[in-house]
């Protein structure tokens, strides 16, 4: 069996944009995902970082299959999912579960915590008997590290932090390979989100998994992640090890992002290369022509706005970066 | 930029130039509910210079924005209620004052930045019409004259075509455009203390990055003070001065920044920096504080951090809470072992 579990060709997105009540007519589209490539090898974890509204929920949501590409074509160990039929595609999303960002609003507040963490066997009940699914629940709540005697609670009666361990349990039911995390950890305070993340190590060492994890916080990516893609409009910038990405950061807009993240140390104020941005985000449904960064990019030439940089491997960049000039700018050493 | 207008606010009783600009002491504020009273504050002490930065650091919870607020003289009342203490501005007690005098306090001395720009402005008049308003509303400024001055202070918030932009709606900005209409609206009359409440945490890196930059700068020109509320370590330990962490409801250790990043001496200042992800620490577990804050209806007895706390003796279990020690000349901990904290690195 090869060795990459889950697979993105030229994924795309795109969410009409009408006007009218009555007579609804486009008149564009948001382009949340603009043709992304990438893989996931068995049991390594993938961030995806980059900033609001960039594509990466729309992604995760694709990528387990509660939204419809609007083109591109997604692999589940090897198995192209458009394509296989009604029986394997079953077992091919049973396999890749997603745990989301808000603990707050992603739980049912009308269900049980059993009920919750059993709902996927009522979508799938071929894979445990019904009699069996309580201890099953029992033990996942277990798992998590959560007291099985609270299977009857309600969500309401949990912190945040357990909360989004009830949703790791509830993602982990039917014995998926692949997790897929969309900000589990961003609602949470420091000291709980480092119990939820030593979690989730835990859990990759013990299971075997594979987890793409999305988030905005670099630092806990980066201590999480063996390999890391910058997205920036729907597309990915840049992509490589943890290592390449944040010591050797060569695109333009992933170094002003690592370099726009306090270093929680005052010893190093005032000394990091802090490249501050001007401007907004340009809006996804009228991305710029050309290189989309370019019109917030310093290093902007006219080539920029004519031809799309592809993201490749470059003679100045050792991994795939999407820039006509990429090159190394070591961003977080300078704070040492 | 500073108003031309006399603000009449001389006629405070007891009011002193020399005193600080800020100085709450021993605050006390609870939420009478029906769930119990729940003692969001129970004794926040600190102070604050002309051109200061003071972090207020603690989990979600803790009692910060309650503590603002009860500051502000914005408390959701019922059922929030200011038991005790004193808030100080200039020497002033501001919980002695009426409310008229209280208000002019608030919107000329002392100002607040909120977390959620969108729900603080109001949609249905224009950026322009908003900000105009505190001119012709505190200075007495005809519609004309205000005008000018939102167009002045949105370019001294650095919105790119200011003359246009103050014309149209929040909803027509980004968030971090709104955040800024929100730090000019706040500086309009020139306060002494500016108060932020966590301004930049709805906000992108890049974003806040801007901001954080805009609001040091202005805060450098206007020697202002400045109250900044967070959970972010990396934010503080860019700007603040002088910290002030809390933990249900309490200041539980007060430094300079640097001291309390490089000795922290109460244990749970010690565990929120040490479950910070730290390079050294990649594929190492992270060392996170065990079980969760308290409800505040029911803070345990002695030292509300004991339960979580791996340095608690019996001594921590029983009443009363513990004090805060002086650790060193302007350094405090409300743990009965300190110095053994602060010696373990
Ligand atoms: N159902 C939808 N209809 C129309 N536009 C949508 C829809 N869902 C997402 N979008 C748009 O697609 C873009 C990408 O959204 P997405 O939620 O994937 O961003 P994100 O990277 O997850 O952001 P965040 O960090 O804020 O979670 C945004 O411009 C968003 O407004
Ligand atoms: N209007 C209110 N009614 C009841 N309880 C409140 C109210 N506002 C805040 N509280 C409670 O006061 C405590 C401190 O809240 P807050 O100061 O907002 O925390 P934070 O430190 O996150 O800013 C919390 O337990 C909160 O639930
Ligand atoms: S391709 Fe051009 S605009 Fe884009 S990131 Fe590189 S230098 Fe900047
Ligand atoms: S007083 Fe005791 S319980 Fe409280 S922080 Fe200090 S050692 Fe821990
Ligand atoms: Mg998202
Ligand atoms: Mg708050």
């Amino acid at each position: 069996m090869s060795d990459i579990v889950l697979e993105a060709r030229d994924l795309v997105k795109h969410f009409p944009l009408t006007q009218g009540i009555l007579f609804k007519r486009q008149i564009g589209a948001v382009r949340a995902v603009d043709g992304i490539n990438l893989q996931l090898r068995r049991g390594e974890t993938l961030g995806i970082v980059g900033e609001s509204g960039c594509g990466k929920s729309t992604l995760a949501r694709m990528l387990v299959g509660l939204e419809t590409p609007t083109s591109g074509d997604l692999f589940v160990q090897g198995r192209n999912m458009a394509k296989v039929g009604g029986a394997e595609r079953r077992r091919g999303r049973r396999n890749i579960q997603l745990v989301m960002q808000d603990p707050y609003t992603s739980l049912n507040p009308r269900m049980t915590v059993g009920d919750i963490v059993g709902e996927p066997f009522e979508v799938h009940p071929e894979v445990l008997a019904k009699p069996k699914r309580r201890a099953r629940v029992q033990e996942l709540l277990d798992l998590v590290g959560l007291n099985p005697d609270h299977i009857n609670r309600y969500p309401h009666q949990f912190s945040g932090g357990q909360r989004q361990r009830i949703g790791i349990a509830r993602a982990l039911a039917l014995n998926p390979e692949i997790i897929l995390c969309d900000e589990p950890v961003s609602a949470l305070d420091v000291s709980i989100q480092a119990q939820v993340i030593n979690l989730l190590e835990k859990l990759q060492d013990e299971l075997g998994l594979s987890y793409i994890f999305i988030a905005h916080d670099l630092s806990v990516v980066r201590h999480i992640a063996d390999r890391v893609a910058v997205m920036y409009l729907g597309r990915v910038v840049e992509v490589g090890t943890e290592d390449q990405i944040y010591e050797n950061p060569t695109h333009p807009y992933t170094q002003a992002l690592l370099s726009a993240v306090p270093v929680p140390d005052p010893k190093l104020r005032g000394m990091r290369d802090q490249i501050v941005l001007t401007g907004d985000v340009p809006s996804p449904a009228n991305p710029p022509s050309g290189c989309r960064f370019r019109t917030r990019c310093w290093k902007a030439q006219e080539i920029c706005a004519q031809q799309e940089p592809a993201l490749a491997v470059r003679q100045s960049s050792a991994h795939p970066s999407a820039c006509h000039f990429a090159e190394v700018r070591d961003v977080v050493h300078a704070q040492r | 930029m500073s108003t031309d207008v006399n603000v009449k606010l001389d006629a405070l009783p007891g009011l002193d130039s020399d005193a600080l600009p800020l100085e709450v002491k021993d605050l006390q504020v609870e939420f009478r509910t029906r769930n119990g009273i729940a003692r969001a504050v129970n004794g926040v002490n600190f102070s604050l210079r002309a051109g200061e930065t003071r972090a207020i650091l603690g989990e979600s919870g803790c009692g910060k924005s309650v503590t603002a607020q009860a500051i502000m003289g914005i408390l959701d009342s019922p059922p929030g209620f200011v038991t005790g203490g004193e808030i100080r501005y200039r020497g002033v007690d501001l919980l002695k004052l009426r409310e008229s005098q209280r208000r002019k306090v608030r919107a000329n001395r002392i100002a607040m930045i909120f977390q959620d720009a969108l729900s603080a402005l109001n949609p249905v008049f224009t950026v322009g019409f908003q900000l105009g308003e505190l001119f012709r509303k505190h200075r007495g400024m005809s519609r004309a004259d205000s005008k000018v001055r939102a167009v002045e202070l949105l370019d001294l918030v650095k919105i790119p075509a200011a003359k246009q932009r103050v014309n149209e709606y929040p909803h027509q900005f980004s968030g971090g455009m709104r955040q800024r209409v929100m730090i000019a609206m706040a500086l309009a009359l020139d306060p002494e203390v500016l108060i932020a409440d966590e301004p930049t945490t709805a906000l992108d890196v890049t974003v806040q990055a801007q901001i954080m930059s805009l609001l040091a700068e202005l805060q450098r020109e206007r020697n202002m003070g400045l109250l900044l509320i967070t959970h972010d370590m990396g934010v503080v330990a860019d700007v603040a001065d002088q910290i002030s962490v809390m933990y249900a409801g309490r200041v539980i250790e007060e430094a300079p920044v640097r001291e309390i990043y490089e000795s922290p001496s109460h244990p749970y200042t010690k565990g929120l920096l040490e479950s910070i992800p730290r390079l050294d620490l990649k594929g190492q577990e992270l060392s996170a504080i065990k079980g969760l804050p308290p409800l505040l209806t029911d803070i345990p007895k002695g030292c509300a951090f004991n339960p979580r706390c791996r340095y608690a003796q019996d001594a921590c279990r029983r009443d009363p809470v513990p004090p805060l020690y002086q650790v060193a000349p302007s350094r405090s901990s409300a743990c009965h072992f300190w110095k053994e904290v602060k010696a373990d690195v």
